[in-house]
């Protein structure tokens, strides 16, 4: 009884002085009040909370991987190819054959002893992460003993029989890998470049010759301050290599806002170099404040764009010549959201979503005393000269418990034509989707959350059973860290990678914010491949279903008139009732008439695109 | 039960207590003073190393020390970035602690509880008279005195990761080698924050 009063006072003071008032963020903290806030913990059986989501299928770890001792058998991330899905683990992978997203059955396990394991799929390739000091060369989980057996890079595992997943190469790089981006060539199809995103210090030159760690970003012989890059031959992988890296970490220590009190030039550095010396700070070295590498970068090849969520920074890169990538752009925020993860851009590139992944995903970050205006999303807009400007902030609106670690992780857009829709992971706090169509206010339109895996560990109500859960737990002062990884939406399902439960099969339901016809017009979007973080630009067939998702965000904005939008759904059912030259004919009256109401309508850029549609949809009735 | 309760026990004492007892630092290495560590056993066929357990149970007193020191930041007048950043060092920094604790409990390693940073001393922890300065500090002179220290202390993080991984077969235990990532990625970032804010300051 007395631990239990004394964790209580704990908690209050803990309380007392976390709770930080002043915020400049729009956003309130979230309260318990929120249907995902209070369910039920449990493994297989936590209470569940929906809204405009259905849980297709959870499938269970395989048990060659299941099991809940620390991060050694967590789940990362996942890729999609063809009926597959490619889902990482901390000890190995795992194909799902999810040609059937109700029963998804296992074609293989990898044992592999990978952190962290992200997976990339191109064709028969798939591409793993490893970082970890303890990764070996032979995928081994006794640890390494001596460094030549260390692997930190990326592996790369033929895949074409997917019953039998073959190591081809092991990719070493300085850094090691702890997430990669795939860049396919501008030329050469069988060509294609692995980003490779790596957090660690650089391994001696004693281990891996050539690498170096340094402290100047413009040192050329400075394994850090950099993006590093292979190139792959896809029908020769075993030639991968290692080329020259990007230094797009230049230049981001000089102090923009230094107005008052700038700190003199190091006098030991050539001016105009960077590396600023601060009064009062006792380090030896030249002093850098920018950021030294990135934790995903992510490729929109149709664009030329890669979008380095790196640390304090967002960078945004010229990537027309996939070996020569270059900086466009770098924004900074120090009053919100300092640990820059992961982007995704809108479909038509003058968006971005980027998430903040504060203390590293294996914290509770979404309680009711977490401080708003870190661990969420922000947007950010492009201009025609791709510069970045910081827009709307966005957090998980639901206090999460203690025992939940939270924060804003991997997400993937969701193809409704109209609108910028993200469905995202946020650890225990489960997936959502939000909608930056409107770059100042994003807004949560979906979700699925399940309690947290373990009861609470730290028991704060002096009760016979909160005794027998304390001692059962066996005095754990944190829980099982779990949660969604990733979430992405893929060929009409949200799948979401559960480091802990499994593999997740979420499919999207209609509600006042998200129509059956947007819905469906998303399930037109069918892909053969996807890695996250190397976005495909979409494009939508003509449809029905098409013109009526414009339609019903109209109604949803009142973008136009009631009785004009009422008029041209009788027109619409008109027009799909017949068939062949008929239908086409009808459908190019009705987009001369929609044409008339572009220019008295509240939304008239979307009255527009809606005519251009129906004209689309006229042109494949013929 | 019986660890659980004298550890928090110690917890209540020390947050209570705030900075009045400190130990005198060094400037760098794993000292106690006045404390009981037992000695480090690690069973045949464990997956870490001493290394591993030497730096979790330093960083746990490391991490208590910088707790302690952002806690100042509201009562001494810090400027609303320096306060938002002692904030949000305290909030990343409690769960980390956790973490730590967990992990050592898990491998049935002792653990330090949050009053340790008073008898521990590692890289970069603020000695007695340097954290009196920071006490005593207000307004902008505690703004520079914290980022000051701030940074040294980060620093110094910073370094017992690299010694930890520089440690034959250290930091390879998955949970090890993803937390002191994170630290690195955490507190790298924070350093060069810290210096920016530094050099907004105005002029003494």
């Amino acid at each position: 009884m007395r631990v239990d009063r004394g964790l209580n006072f704990l908690r209050i003071l803990l309380l007392a002085s976390l709770v930080a008032p002043s915020i400049a963020s729009a956003q309130t903290y979230p309260t318990r009040q929120d249907p995902r806030s209070n369910l039920k913990p449990g493994r297989h059986d936590a209470g569940t909370a929906f809204l405009g989501m259905r849980l297709v299928s959870n499938t269970h770890k395989p048990p060659e991987l299941d099991s809940t001792r620390g991060l050694t058998f967590a789940n990362s991330d996942i890729a999609f190819g063809t009926h597959y899905a490619y889902q990482g683990n901390f000890a190995g992978f795992t194909i799902w054959d999810i040609t059937d997203p109700a029963k998804p059955v296992v074609a293989s396990v990898v044992k592999c002893t990978t952190s962290q394991g992200d997976p990339s799929i191109v064709g028969n390739l798939l591409f793993i992460s490893a970082e970890g000091a303890g990764n070996r060369n032979d995928c081994g989980s006794q640890g390494v003993q001596d460094p030549k057996d260390h692997m930190a890079g990326v592996r790369i595992f033929d895949v074409s029989n997917a019953k039998a997943p073959k190591l081809v190469k092991n990719v070493q790089t300085c850094k090691g890998s702890h997430t990669h981006t795939v860049v396919p060539s501008k030329k050469d199809p069988n060509i294609i470049y692995i980003y490779v995103s790596g957090q660690s210090n650089a391994r001696p030159e004693t281990e891996l010759a050539g690498c170096k760690n340094g402290t100047d970003p413009d040192d050329p012989t400075n394994s850090l301050y950099m993006l590093d890059i292979i190139k792959v031959e896809l029908d020769h992988p075993e030639r991968a290599v290692v080329i020259p890296g990007a230094r797009i970490f230049s230049g981001l220590d000089v102090d923009a806002t230094c107005k008052q009190f700038c700190a003199p030039t190091d006098p030991r550095r050539p001016a105009g170099r960077g590396g600023r010396r601060v009064p009062g700070d006792t380090a030896a070295e030249p002093l850098h404040t920018g950021p030294r590498n990135c934790h995903d970068v992510t490729a929109y090849p149709a664009l030329n764009l890669l979008a380095a969520a790196c640390s304090t920074h967002s960078i945004l890169v010229d990537i027309s010549n996939p070996e020569k990538p270059f900086r466009i752009d770098a924004l900074t925020d120090e009053n919100n959201y300092q640990g820059r993860h992961t982007a995704a851009f809108s479909n038509d590139g003058t968006k971005m979503m980027q998430t903040d992944e504060w203390g590293g995903g294996t914290g509770p970050m979404c309680q009711e005393s977490s401080m708003i205006e870190l661990g969420g999303n922000t947007v950010i807009t492009l201009d025609a000269k791709k510069k970045q400007t910081q827009r709307a902030y966005f957090k998980l609106p639901s206090a999460q418990s203690a025992e939940e670690n939270c924060v804003a992780h991997n997400g993937g857009i969701i193809p409704v034509p109209g609108r910028d829709l993200y469905v995202q992971a946020w650890y225990q706090g489960g997936i959502n989707v939000m909608d930056f169509t409107d770059p100042d206010k994003a807004i949560e339109i979906a979700y699925f959350d399940r309690g947290s895996i373990d009861p609470p560990a730290l028991v704060d109500v002096p009760s016979a059973a909160a005794e027998a859960a304390l001692a059962a737990s066996g005095g754990r002062s944190r829980n099982t860290i779990g949660g969604s990884w990733g979430a992405y939406y893929w060929n009409g399902m949200v799948y979401s990678s559960e480091i802990d439960r499994g593999l997740d099969i979420v499919e999207l339901t209609p509600t006042a914010q998200l129509s059956a016809n947007e819905i469906a017009a998303a399930k037109l979007v069918v892909l053969t491949d996807y890695n996250p973080q190397s976005q495909p630009q979409i494009t939508w067939p003509p449809a029905f279903v098409v013109v009526r998702s414009y339609y019903d965000q109209l109604v949803r904005g009142k973008g136009l008139a009631a009785d004009r939008l009422s008029a041209i759904a009788t027109a619409l059912d008109a027009a799909e009732m017949k068939s062949g030259a008929a239908r086409a004919s009808a459908l190019n009256a009705l987009a001369r008439q929609v044409d008339g109401d572009v220019k008295g309508a509240t939304d008239s850029a979307r009255v527009r695109t809606m005519a251009s549609e129906i004209r689309r949809l006229a042109t494949a009735s013929k | 039960m019986k660890v659980q309760r004298s550890i928090l026990a110690v917890v209540l004492v020390s947050l209570l207590a705030g900075t009045s007892s400190v130990a005198s630092a060094q400037d760098s290495g794993h000292s106690m003073h006045g404390m009981h560590m037992p000695e480090i056993v690690i069973p045949a066929g464990a997956g870490y190393t001493k290394a591993d357990v030497e730096f979790m149970q330093g960083m746990i007193a490391h991490h208590a020390q910088a707790i302690v020191m952002a806690r100042l930041a509201e009562s001494n007048g810090a400027n609303p970035q320096v306060l938002k950043l002692s904030r949000k060092i305290d909030q990343s920094q409690v769960p980390e602690i956790q973490i730590m604790q967990e992990w050592l409990r898990q491998y049935k390693q002792f653990a330090p509880d949050t009053s340790s940073w008073q008898h521990m001393t590692m890289t970069g922890m603020l000695t007695t008279a340097q954290l009196k300065e920071l006490e005593v500090s207000k307004g902008v002179e505690f703004d520079r005195a914290f980022l000051k220290y701030m940074i040294m202390h980060h620093e110094g993080a910073l370094k017992m990761v690299d010694d930890l991984f520089a440690s034959p077969m250290a930091g390879q235990e998955v949970d090890v080698s993803v937390f002191a990532n994170d630290v690195v990625t955490a507190q790298t970032g924070e350093i060069g924050i810290m210096r920016r804010l530094l050099a907004q300051l105005p002029p003494k």
